[in-house]
Formats: C-alpha cells, sequence, structure tokens
C-alpha cells in the first residue's frame, strides 16, 4: 500500500506516496494550511499544535493537542485532524479565538494558532469543572505551558483563557465529542526512503521486530521527532506500538498496577487520578501538555535517556518492566535495566510491554526537579524519594536519581546508611552529603557537575524539611 | 494643519482596540513570508553549508558531489556573485567568506528542489578547513587587546575631583549574558524575478530599504531593480535588523542564476548558530557616593562582546553609555566602552540597543551598594533621581524629571510597597528555607536613533472615489502593534471610522528610503509621516467642502466619516459624496507624507549632544520567592506604571509593557548563552542552540500578579497625538525582578553586605548566591531554625 487518507478538518485527505519520515507539520503547510507553524521543529515551543480525535474511553472521542512537527504523517493513516483553521475563520471565529483576539492574545501571531488549538483542547475537556485549577471557569492553564510566545508576556492569554464558557449544545467541535474516535489503521508503506509498519496487535509487532531487530520503535514519536527534525535521523524500518491494545493497558492487582508501555502521560496521570501520589507529584513537571498528550511511559524508559523523567519517581517505586519477544514476556527490575549511556537490558526483539509498579506503595515520597524552566524544560537534575518509617526509623527507602551518571540510577549509599536509623535531622544530613557523592554529575549547558551534586544533597534535606515531621538531634 | 500632539474630538486614536491582524492570527490565516512558498510553483529550497569550526581558512572547496544529488540544482559560493561579496553595510561581513570566523559560520549554500535534496546536497560540499587560534569568551579578547570599530568616552565633570575626599568609594565588577531573539519566525526570505524583470524578494525584515540595498550591492544592481516587501514578521526585537540582509541577497541570487523562486528559511537551530544576539558585556567600575547616598563620581570601563564582525555594536556601544545613567545624577562621570571582537555570531541590535545593558551596569552597582551604605536599595534609587533642570552626562536635558519622581511614588502607593516590604520581612523572619524578595526599579530611556539620519520616515495615503482609504508607509509590522496604531492614526487624522482604513504590507517601490522599524520609534516617525499625508489630502478637501458648506476651510471638521462646519455636525456631508465631488473638481486624493524629528544633534566622537527627542519613563515592582535548597524561584506579584505619553492603543501598548517585562526578565534569569570555551573539537560552537537548551520565559514564568497600569494625562508635545514610544523602555523593567533576587538571596545571611549576583540569575545562580549568604551566618540556615 502505498497510500492511505486521513480526515484534516472535516474533509477526508488522500496521501499518495507518503515517506515514513515526513511529518504532519511539513504536510499540513505544503498543503496549504500554514497557520501551522515550525517554530522549534523538537516540541518545545508548540507552534505546530493540532487537535486529534481521540477514544475517550466511552465510546467517544477526546479532542487532544499534539505538536505536528513530531508525529510522523504515516502513524495518521485513517486519523483525525483539526487545525487553527478548522476552529473558525476570521468571519466567524470561535470563542476561543474570540477571546484571544479581542483581549489582546496576538501580537506578532506566530504562535496563535498553536495557542488556539491548545487552548481549544483544554476548552472541550470533559474533566473542566468551573472553580477547579484556581480558575472560575476549571481552565487548567498548564494546558497551555507547551506553548510559548515571545511578544506578550502571556497574562492576556490567560485572561482569554479564564474567560472562557462551556461549549454550546450544538458547538460543531462539540458534538464531534459524541461520536466514536477513529481506531489506529494498520498500515504497511514501503520505499525507497524506508518501511513504515503499523501492526494491527503485538503479535504482529514482535514478529517484525524479530524481522527487524534494528527497527525503530515508534510510540508517541516525542524522541524520534526530534531525531529525524534535528539530527536528521531516517529509520530503515519504523514500526508503530502505541496504538496497540496489549501496551494500553492499566490494571490494579493486589500486590501491584500494571500500566501498558503505550499508554500516554496525560491517559495515565488521568487513570491513576492521583492514586500514586509520587507520580502525581511527578506528571506536571514532566515536559508540557503537548508533549504528555503523545510521550508514552515506555518511551521514556527505552530511550534510556541519562535525564528522562520518569526513571527516577519509578526507581522510587522500586518499578520493575514487562519485555516482551516472540519468545515469551520476562520481568526485569527497572533498577537493572539501565546497562549504560542508552544501553539497556533490551534484546533483540524485545520490546517494553508494560510497568509493574509493587503495592503497597510508600507512604512518604517527594519528587524533585531542576530546571531553569519550572515546566517544559529539561532535568538537570532529577530526584525520586520513597520512604517508609517504622516509628522513627526508616524500614525502607528508596531513592532515584536522573541526571547524575550515564544512566538513571538509585541513591544506592544513602538509602544504605539511612535504612534502619532514626529519621533525624543529624542522620538525614549526614545522609545528605553521602547523597551528594553518589553519581559522577558532569558539567554541561544546562548546570555545572557542583550544583548537580549540591542538588542531590539539598534533596534529601528539602525531603526532610517538607515532607516529613522534623525531628532534631 | 493642527500641532502634532493635538487630539481632534472624536478621533481613533486612544481606543483600546486589537491588533489589527487579530481575526487573521487566531484563525491561522495570518500570512508570514515562508507561508508564501506553497502559493508558487517550481520552488527552490536553499541549505546552508557551515563551518565546524571557530576559525578557519578554507583552502579547498569542491561542490562537485553535491551536484551528484538527486536534485540538488545548484550551490552557491563567492565565485556566482555578481556584485559585492558582502551582506552588510560596512564591508566587513563576507557572503561567502574565505576565512571562517565563527563556528556555524556559512561558507557556501545548495538549491534543491526540496529542503531534504539541499540539505542532503550540502553535506556532499566538500570543504578543507586550515583551523586558525581564535577568541572566544570576552575575557580572552580583552587580554589578547582584541577589539575592533571605535572606542569611545562619555565624560562629564572633572572625574578625580569626584573621588577625592567621597565618604564612601566601592570597586567592583560585573559581566552578564547576551540574549537570543528567539523571534518564534526564524528568518526567512523568498525571492523570484517577477513578470517585469524586477528582483521581488519577501523578507521577514526590519528594514527593507537595506535589505533591498544590500540585496542590489550583492547582485550588482541598482536598487530601483530591487523591490522587498514584508507583509508581516514572527517577532523581531531587533533581530531582523540587520540580519535578514544575508539571507534575502542569498535567495535572490539564487533565483537570478536560476530563473527559479528561492525560499530560504533558517531552522531554529541555524538561526540561533548564524545570526546574532543581544551584546554580553563586561564592566570594570568604580563609584564615589557622598555622606548620604548620592552618587558622586562613576568610572567604568564598558567591553561589550561584539563577536566577529562590527554589524551594529558602535551603536549599541553608544546607547549603552547613554544609558548608564539611568534615571540617577551623577555630577563626575569617565566612562569608557569598546567593542571586543570574538569568534562568535556577530551581536546585533536587540529591544533596548544597549541601554539595558549600560542600566544593567547602574543598577547592578546600587543593588550592590545600598546594604553598604546602609541604605534601603529603594531609598538608595529615589534619592539620585534627576532633578528638573539638571542634564545628562552626554548634556541633553532631562526634560519631566519630575514625571518620574510622580510615577515612582504613584507605583509606591498603587503597588502596596511599603506595607509588602513589612511583609516580607516578616516573612523571611519565620521562614529559613524560603525567603522573598521585593525591588523596585525606574527607567529612563532616550527615544530617538542616536544615528540622527535616521529620524526621518515617509509615508503614502490614497483616498479612492468611494472614499476609502489605503495607506503605506515605511514602518513594519512585528507585532508591535505598529500597524494598528498607523491605521488609528490614517483614520483620526482624515476624521473617517478605523474601517475605512486598509493598510497595505510595507514595500519598497511604496515608500523608499525608509529607516529600520527599530528604536522603538516606528510609530513616533511613521505616524508623523502618515499623518503629514492625511492632512495634504484633508486640507485639500477642506477646500471644496468649505464651497459646499458655504464656510471658510479652516472651520470645516472631520469627524467619523462626516464632514461639517464647526460646531454644527447637523449640517454634515457625507465624507464619501465629498470625495466623489472632489475627484470631479479635479482634486488630487492621495499624498506622500513626510516627518523629521526636529531638534537632534549628536556628536559621536565626543559624545555630546541632544540625541533624543524625549525620555520614556516607567517604574516596576517585582515580589519573587526562592527555594533555599534549589535556587528556584517564583514571581509572585509585578506591578509596573509606564508612561506612554497619552497612549495611541492602550491594548496595544500594555501589551508592549507586559511583553517587554518578560522578556526583559527572561534576559537576567532564564536565559543563558553558552559557548564551548573548551579547546576541544567543538570549541566555538554555541551549546544553548535549540528550544530545548536555551529557555526564555513560559506560562509557568509568568507573575502570578501583573498588574499593568500606563500613566494618566501624560500628553507629550511634539509627538503624533501626544503619545510616546513603547517598544523598548518596558524591557528594563525586568532589571527589578534581578534585584528581588539578589535581595532573596541575601535574606539569607546577615543584613548590610554586599550581595553579588550573577546574570543570567538562573536557579543555579541564585543558589550560589544564596549558598554565599548562608556560609556568611558561620553555617547552613538549617541547621540554627
Amino acid at each position: 500500500m502505498d497510500s492511505f487518507t486521513l480526515t484534516v478538518n472535516g474533509q477526508p485527505r488522500e496521501v499518495q506516496g507518503a515517506r515514513p519520515h515526513t511529518t504532519l507539520l511539513n504536510w499540513l503547510r505544503d498543503g496549504g494550511l500554514t497557520g501551522c507553524k515550525e517554530g522549534c521543529a523538537e516540541g518545545e515551543c508548540g507552534a505546530c499544535a493540532v487537535l486529534v480525535s481521540r477514544p475517550d474511553g466511552r465510546g467517544g472521542t477526546r479532542l487532544e493537542s499534539v505538536n505536528a512537527c513530531l508525529v510522523m504523517l504515516p502513524a495518521m493513516n485513517g486519523q483525525e485532524v483539526i487545525t487553527a483553521e478548522g476552529i473558525g475563520s476570521p468571519g466567524h471565529l470561535h470563542p476561543v479565538q474570540h477571546e484571544m483576539a479581542v483581549r489582546g492574545g496576538s501580537q506578532c501571531g506566530y504562535c496563535t494558532p498553536g495557542f488556539v488549538v491548545s487552548m481549544a483542547a483544554e476548552y472541550y475537556r470533559p474533566e473542566r469543572k468551573d472553580g477547579e485549577h484556581h480558575a472560575p471557569n476549571g481552565f487548567d492553564i498548564h494546558a497551555l505551558s507547551g506553548n510559548l510566545c515571545r511578544c506578550t508576556g502571556y497574562r492576556p492569554i490567560q485572561d482569554a483563557a479564564h474567560a472562557l464558557g462551556t461549549p454550546p449544545a450544538d458547538d460543531t467541535l462539540g458534538t464531534l465529542r459524541t461520536r466514536p474516535a477513529p481506531a489506529p489503521q494498520p498500515l504497511h508503506l514501503s520505499g525507497p526512503d524506508g518501511d513504515f509498519h503499523r501492526p494491527a496487535d503485538l503479535p504482529g509487532a514482535l514478529e517484525l521486530l524479530a524481522e527487524h531487530p534494528d527497527a525503530t520503535l515508534l510510540a508517541g514519536g516525542t524522541d524520534w521527532g526530534v531525531e529525524v527534525n534535528i539530527r536528521h535521523a531516517r529509520a530503515g524500518v519504523t514500526i508503530a506500538v502505541d496504538g496497540l491494545a496489549e501496551l494500553r493497558e492499566l490494571e490494579w492487582h493486589d500486590d501491584h498496577v500494571r500500566i501498558g508501555a503505550g499508554l500516554n502521560l496525560t491517559e495515565i496521570e488521568r487513570r491513576l487520578d492521583g492514586r500514586i501520589p509520587l507520580m502525581a507529584e511527578w506528571f506536571p513537571q514532566f515536559a508540557s501538555r503537548l508533549i504528555r498528550n503523545s510521550a508514552t511511559l515506555g518511551g521514556n524508559i527505552g530511550t534510556a535517556s541519562p535525564i528522562g523523567d520518569s526513571p527516577p519517581t519509578l526507581l522510587a517505586l522500586d518499578a520493575s518492566l514487562i519485555l516482551a519477544s516472540r519468545q515469551g514476556e520476562r520481568e526485569v527490575p527497572l533498577f537493572e535495566f539501565f546497562e549504560g549511556y542508552r544501553q539497556t537490558k533490551l534484546q533483540d526483539g524485545e520490546l517494553i510491554r508494560a510497568v509493574k509498579i509493587p503495592l503497597p506503595l510508600a507512604p512518604i515520597t517527594g519528587f524533585y526537579k531542576y530546571a531553569k524552566r519550572r515546566f517544559d524544560d529539561i532535568s538537570s537534575v532529577a530526584v525520586g524519594i520513597a520512604m517508609q518509617l517504622d516509628g522513627n526509623n526508616v524500614s525502607r527507602i528508596r531513592i532515584g536519581l536522573g541526571g547524575v551518571a550515564a544512566t538513571p540510577l538509585r541513591a544506592l549509599k544513602t538509602e544504605e546508611a539511612l535504612t534502619g536509623q532514626p529519621w533525624t535531622e543529624r542522620n538525614v544530613r549526614e545522609a545528605a552529603a553521602l547523597m551528594g557523592q553518589e553519581g559522577t554529575p558532569l558539567s554541561d549547558h544546562r548546570a555545572s557537575a557542583k550544583y548537580r551534586a549540591a542538588m542531590l544533597e539539598q534533596a534529601l534535606l528539602k525531603f526532610f524539611f517538607e515532607k516529613t515531621e522534623v525531628v532534631r538531634g | 494643519m493642527t500641532s502634532l500632539h493635538e487630539r481632534p474630538h472624536n478621533g481613533a486614536v486612544g481606543d483600546a482596540v486589537p491588533h489589527e491582524s487579530a481575526s487573521a492570527h487566531v484563525t491561522g490565516h495570518a500570512l508570514y513570508t515562508d507561508d508564501l512558498g506553497v502559493r508558487l510553483s517550481n520552488l527552490l529550497h536553499a541549505w546552508p553549508v557551515q563551518a565546524p569550526h571557530a576559525r578557519a581558512s578554507v583552502t579547498r572547496m569542491d561542490v562537485s558531489q553535491a551536484l551528484n544529488v538527486s536534485g540538488v540544482v545548484r550551490v552557491l559560493t563567492a565565485a556566482d556573485v555578481p556584485g559585492a561579496n558582502d551582506a552588510g553595510v560596512k564591508g566587513d561581513e563576507a557572503l561567502f567568506p574565505t576565512e571562517v570566523m565563527f563556528h556555524g559560520h556559512v561558507v557556501a549554500w545548495v538549491l534543491g528542489d526540496s529542503i531534504d535534496a539541499a540539505r542532503l546536497g550540502a553535506l556532499a560540499v566538500e570543504v578543507e578547513y586550515e583551523p586558525l587560534p581564535s577568541l572566544i569568551s570576552i575575557h580572552d579578547a580583552i587580554a589578547a587587546e582584541s577589539f575592533q570599530g571605535a572606542q569611545s568616552t562619555l565624560r562629564r565633570g572633572d572625574i578625580h575631583l569626584g573621588f577625592e575626599g567621597a565618604a564612601h568609594t566601592f570597586e567592583g565588577e560585573f559581566e552578564f549574558g547576551g540574549q537570543e531573539h528567539f523571534y518564534l519566525e526564524t528568518n526567512a526570505a523568498l525571492a523570484y524575478v517577477d513578470e517585469a524583470g524586477q528582483i521581488f524578494i519577501q523578507s521577514s525584515t526590519q528594514h527593507p530599504s537595506e535589505t533591498q540595498e544590500i540585496t542590489a550591492h550583492v547582485l550588482g544592481l541598482e536598487a530601483s531593480q530591487v523591490t522587498v516587501q514584508c507583509l508581516r514578521m514572527g517577532g523581531g526585537f531587533g533581530g531582523k535588523e540587520m540580519q535578514p540582509h544575508g539571507f534575502a541577497a542569498i535567495a535572490a541570487l539564487g533565483s537570478v542564476l536560476t530563473g527559479r523562486p528561492v525560499r530560504l528559511r533558517l531552522n531554529r537551530t541555524q538561526d540561533m548558530t548564524m545570526t546574532g544576539k543581544r551584546h554580553p558585556f563586561h564592566a570594570r567600575w568604580k563609584v564615589a557616593f557622598d555622606e548620604g547616598g548620592k552618587l558622586r563620581a562613576l568610572s567604568a570601563t564598558l567591553t561589550s562582546d561584539g563577536g566577529w564582525s562590527l554589524d551594529l555594536s558602535e551603536p549599541v556601544m553608544a546607547r549603552a553609555l547613554c544609558h548608564i545613567d539611568n534615571a540617577y545624577y551623577i555630577p563626575h562621570v569617565e566612562v569608557h566602552g569598546r567593542i571586543a571582537k570574538t569568534n562568535k555570531t556577530s551581536q546585533t541590535a536587540f529591544r533596548g540597543f544597549g541601554g539595558p545593558q549600560g542600566m544593567l551596569v547602574i543598577e547592578d552597582i546600587l543593588g550592590r551598594c545600598a546594604p553598604l551604605l546602609g541604605i534601603e536599595a529603594h531609598e538608595l534609587r529615589r534619592l539620585n533621581f534627576y532633578q528638573p533642570g539638571e542634564a545628562t552626562p552626554y548634556g541633553q536635558p532631562v526634560r519631566h524629571a519630575e514625571r518620574l519622581e510622580d510615577l515612582w511614588a504613584q507605583l509606591m502607593v498603587s503597588g502596596d510597597f511599603e506595607a509588602r516590604h513589612q511583609a516580607v520581612r516578616a516573612f523571611n523572619d519565620s521562614h529559613p528555607h524560603t525567603k522573598r524578595g521585593l525591588a523596585i526599579t525606574p527607567v529612563k530611556f532616550g527615544i530617538s536613533f542616536n544615528f540622527t539620519a535616521y529620524n526621518q520616515a515617509g509615508a503614502l495615503v490614497h483616498v479612492y472615489k468611494d472614499g476609502s482609504v489605503l495607506i503605506n508607509h515605511g514602518g513594519t509590522e512585528m507585532g508591535q502593534g505598529l500597524h494598528t496604531k498607523m491605521i488609528q492614526v490614517a483614520a483620526t487624522a482624515l476624521g473617517v471610522p478605523v474601517n475605512w482604513v486598509r493598510l497595505a504590507p510595507t514595500r519598497t517601490d511604496k515608500v523608499p528610503n525608509t529607516s529600520a522599524t527599530a528604536a522603538s520609534s516606528g510609530a513616533d516617525l511613521n505616524g508623523g509621516a502618515i499623518k503629514n499625508a492625511c492632512e495634504q489630502i484633508k486640507e485639500r478637501l477642506s477646500d471644496v467642502a468649505a464651497g459646499a458648506l458655504g464656510v471658510h476651510p479652516n472651520d470645516v471638521r472631520f469627524e467619523q466619516g462626516l464632514v461639517f462646519p464647526l460646531g454644527h455636525p447637523d449640517k454634515g456631508i457625507d465624507f464619501k459624496t465629498l470625495v466623489h465631488d472632489a475627484y470631479h473638481l479635479r482634486t488630487q486624493l492621495w499624498a506622500a507624507g513626510f516627518y523629521r524629528t526636529p531638534g537632534l544633534h549628536w556628536d559621536r566622537v565626543a559624545m555630546h549632544g541632544e540625541p533624543f527627542k524625549y525620555f520614556s519613563y516607567g517604574a516596576a515592582i517585582t515580589e519573587v520567592e526562592v527555594d533555599g535548597f534549589s535556587g528556584l524561584y517564583r514571581m509572585r506579584r509585578v506591578d509596573i506604571l509606564q508612561d506612554v505619553g497619552d497612549s495611541l492603543s492602550p491594548l496595544v501598548d500594555i501589551g508592549q509593557v507586559e511583553g517587554g517585562y518578560v522578556q526583559g526578565a527572561g534576559w537576567l534569569t532564564l536565559e543563558e548563552l553558552r559557548w564551548d570555551e573548551s579547546d576541544g573539537p567543538n570549541r566555538g560552537r554555541l551549546s544553548t542552540q535549540a528550544a530545548s537548551t536555551y529557555k526564555l520565559p513560559s506560562f509557568s514564568e509568568m507573575p502570578e500578579v501583573f498588574n499593568v497600569a500606563l500613566m494618566e494625562r501624560a500628553t507629550e508635545d511634539g509627538v503624533v497625538y501626544g503619545s510616546k514610544a513603547v517598544g523598548e523602555p518596558p524591557l528594563m523593567l525586568g532589571i527589578s525582578a534581578r534585584e528581588a533576587l539578589r535581595q532573596a538571596a541575601a535574606a539569607f545571611g546577615p543584613a548590610g553586605r554586599e550581595q553579588f549576583l550573577s546574570s543570567p540569575a538562573t536557579p543555579e545562580a541564585v543558589f550560589w548566591a544564596l549558598e554565599e549568604a548562608r556560609q556568611v551566618q558561620g553555617e547552613p540556615v538549617a541547621a540554627d531554625d
């Protein structure tokens, strides 16, 4: 097959001779929908945001915003996209567009279509309730944290967001939500620039992976899209796994929670609904809503970046991974998964199917991320801590670290020093000094090695002073 | 003719209208230069060959392999240039260099049928380099005495006398970073040879006339053969004042050589590694205060890091020297300015144009010295304000000096400064791990180009037979709302509703010899020119109307599309009818307008004169909260009062003030440019070259409470409709964020000590600052609580 269709602003569009590395952004622009802009081509600025239709789990559709620069066009086979042009027109402004226009939400206007899209997604978010998120209309302003504006200083954009009401009953896009979202459509494209597969199920995916062990696995694409755009990476074979039902389960068992590796972070956040407090603390600090709407847990672990934000959290939670291949499944503790810089225990033909988090959860937890910007930034250091106290003695503590070595790691010496000891200021200070020496941090453009080491030490102190009852001694 | 500042009754100026393109912006219908390519067939795409050395000779270049890449059509090199191989105005910026001067310098451009083809072609161009010694850091450049351009000195009084017997003398050093413009739309140009043989260029440029001039000299043509249009820019901030010229010239050259339209758009990393930024500075200073804390003397040497070529570094330094006084009277001044030459991008204009750098030096001095003098920083600042009758070190009387004092006093009240000052102190006393800081800083910013000749503008206004109005002017729209204001000015001057006025894109064949849209002067200059053109037309129409209405032409009034005798709106006739009649009476219904700012003079060698038409005033209060475990901080509240004269367009002006503040605060907090200064293989490479590594403020940095107001009853006579410029001054209000962070960091230690703070004040920088404060206590605060 060398063609497929997708729906753009309500119209089916046939794509002929698509290449596996053409981005949705470039395709939309080449087709004349130039409201979609490239500001960075790495998912940082949101100027290319578009709405996509996704299943809401109840037979209807959610409209979610994603960065079109990170979406490989063939991954959109059979899917539905709405751009700023499709939300409203100059003669018929959508409420989001109207509020942005009249409140001075646009100056140069270049980032504006992307803001409109992210704002529309939040406008249509079914869970939005008046009074939540410190807003009269329940608008979560962090839905816009993945959109950068260099002109306004954001205040009028916030005002526009907070002025929005509820979609009226006959709202065109609103009613779109009541019909089922398009399901993932299997696809095999073959061409001189490489092959693109979207297998129908996990066995199919594992079969392909066995055949092409060097294939690039594509889930949310928030890492691969950057590789393609910025470093011009090209894959001989791409296998899209994000739609696989087997990778999209989230199940609570007596002694563990199992989270599908193909779920995106927004879905996980919504489905966990705060039941894992450490993850609840971590989610908002992971990139931006635009990224979380695509990025998967499997992807964040599988790329094995030393500055990925999920490993410190999951290491603290003592998580393990379910790896699947044609030969079957095996479980590997996350702690043992990372072998070196961007190297893991994944063998040829194997993928991450799920993440297992043991229950019960440690009752005291904290996540600390150090970056220049509070949201939508990459960690220089990230620390996850989960602790169980028995009386005032530490019965168990797990500390996950990111950004201080070639791989994510656990602060083993610190854990050992604290385990079995009274949780007192003196002991914590001693352990914090030890923690400052865990890892082998480097200096780079994000932070100095000295600051990274200092933050390890400070994170434990902050956890002590802010998360536990301070005991002197 | 009315005087320039006087507003007619019922005019459109002063209305809070949305941006004239707002509906197009929000629907994705607003077009930018690179959106126009899909409208052309047979388009070629350009991709650069960037050198991987900080400095090197190009010893050999072979493009033959590139031409073998499928889809590659042409490789542009120096041999292809029919005119001058130069992208600048000083002859020091070779379009195709034989000596690479910075990491990422472009040595050739590849044209291909697709962007991928051009990129692969660029990879196939074989270039051999002989690396040469390079200077990356400003320190290395100073040590090597590597300077460029003129060195200048600002001098007043007797510096020795100033220091002699002064009650307090302090000295110090301060180095601070530059800033990437990060306009959301990267540099872009689209060129073709049109049906009449004219070279037509769509360019994202703040200075179309100069883009035209440079393209013409590269092509060996005259200016009349090249037309440049700027539809709108997705942000400029000074970054498109000089930088677009070379890219436009490359697109035009490619188009001339291939006969096909050529599109050139930089991706973000190319834009960041190839184009100039705000100048980083180094300052060494010595300051004297009298017993009561009044400034007596300032001597300083400012060194800017100009990068590899001069570009606008000289005027940027001139403006830095002209703003080192900020709002403060300093009797004895001697400040030297010099421009380091380093192997980096050639630093250029950026909102404020050296003003922020000069101002930052004195504000840093006051912030550091206040505790040593035992005076609260806000008191020390106010104590030193210019008083009426005083003049700047370069000899310009400070007009309306009292306005700053008024504005400051109003803001202290509206921002509830005193009560919050106490509250912050109380908070800090009871919170060992978290401290708050509160600071207020002023801005006095000179308006006009220091280079006197630039203070002129033209406009072309047409009234068509049906009464509709089309205006053209020399300014460009980059989001600052200039076009919105110009429509309001034209509607006001002609006495018609704003929706009768259409504004056509900026083009060099409509209004020639324009100045850059820069120096905050766009509305002052172009507004003056539009008003002039409209009044010429209105005068002719008045003559026609006078006959019809039976009154003297001076007594004809134009309001909201109605023309009537003074005092008798009921006896009016329709503007459209009047225009129709005027046409039949053979009346010229269009006019070219012109404006030159009166009263300016400047001796750039002596650094003396009156370079500015007026000063723009403002002040900001910022409150921050700093986490002692990390140096991470939040902006709790910002209050701003800005003097924009009588605002032409309040929604636009408030937007400029807010955006300027956040951009200024970004420069001083998050935004950090890092170059590889090592001797490794990437020496000279910009390591923060993408949105993922260079962080501008996002929603999370927006102040939690953000109160912005414009000063009332602030008519500025001698400026169009009594307004004042607004583009640049608010950027420097961001200094209050840095001073608040200094206060908060200092609160971790004992009072009365000088608190140093690096710039940008990243969380890491703030952490080290507060650690230093904590260490003075003897041991960490956390242990004592």
